[in-house]
């Protein structure tokens, strides 16, 4: 998405990112960016909190008028509500070793045959 | 409120990533662009007056979701009235800690209709643009990119919002 961006900015458009992998999208470098510290699946506020999408978005407005430079990154005041999320995501531990290396195998061969399909 | 923390609150999504996709036993690590320069266009109008349009990761239901999320189909479609959902599955997102059942929370069509009606910009475009997170970062680069842009200029787009799920 970030690669999109960089793009549509530099052919004359003014473009913001709403994202929550801050560090995927100020790797990748973009002109202004939203950051809101959720997990990843709601940029742009919590389902169904409307005044919390409002909120966001309206971040996200104001943010094309007013940044002055690029990699100008925002972030909105709400958190989750609670922190498990940080550790329990794509978590990699001794009680999960085993499942994961397997389901590796699985879908490297759902895609072999998906391609051969095609 | 005030913590106290011996890491960084924030989750690296390149670490975390690179370990768990070790663990499933995938040898080589994606490679990440990373890019010294940013460009930068001011914005030309007073907002009042852009008409705004939207860009999402998600995939269309018919295509994305009949084929698991493996089509990656970059495509545009009407903005209103927003679609009631949009497919998913296929991306890179916390499914554990959340849902992505109301499509504002992701592809905000009806905040930024709101947005309009309430006069703070000009307009929606009437249509809203899809780019599947795709692997590939030049299909990304040399497809996706110059097509999104050709759509946005179609519709006479000013700015834009790039909500990445």
């Amino acid at each position: 998405m970030s690669l999109v961006a960089r793009h549509l900015e530099e052919n004359g458009l003014t473009t913001v990112v709403m994202g929550s992998a801050r560090d995927i999208v100020e790797e990748c470098g973009v002109t202004r960016f939203v950051f809101t510290d959720f997990p990843l699946g709601n940029p742009c506020g919590k389902p169904w909190d409307v005044e919390m999408q409002r909120s966001i978005v309206g971040t996200a407005l104001d943010l094309l008028t007013r940044a002055w430079m690029p990699r100008t990154t925002i972030q909105t005041p709400f958190s989750w509500g609670n922190d498990d999320w940080r550790d329990a995501f794509m978590r990699v531990d001794d009680s999960n070793r085993e499942a994961l290396a397997q389901e590796g195998e699985e879908r490297r061969r759902f895609q072999s045959e998906a391609k051969k399909q095609k | 409120m005030n913590r106290r923390r011996a890491y960084r609150s924030f989750v690296s999504y390149i670490d975390r990533s690179r370990e768990y996709y070790a663990a499933q036993g995938y040898s080589q690590p994606y490679t990440w662009l990373q890019n010294q320069e940013v460009p930068f266009t001011p914005l030309r109008k007073l907002l009042t007056q852009c008409r705004v349009g939207l860009v999402t990761t998600a995939g269309r239901e018919d295509i994305e979701g009949a084929t698991y999320g493996l089509t990656r189909e970059f495509y545009a479609m009407p903005a209103n009235p927003a679609p009631t959902g949009l497919y998913t599955g296929h991306l890179f997102w916390d499914k554990e800690a959340t849902h992505t059942d109301d499509l504002d929370s992701f592809l905000p069509l009806n905040r930024l209709a709101e947005f309009a009606a309430e006069g703070h910009i000009g307009s929606v475009s009437p249509r809203f643009y899809g780019a599947p997170t795709d692997y590939s970062q030049m299909r990304t680069m040399n497809e996706a990119a110059p097509q999104v842009l050709e759509w946005c200029r179609q519709d006479g787009i000013d700015a834009v919002l790039l909500p990445a799920l």
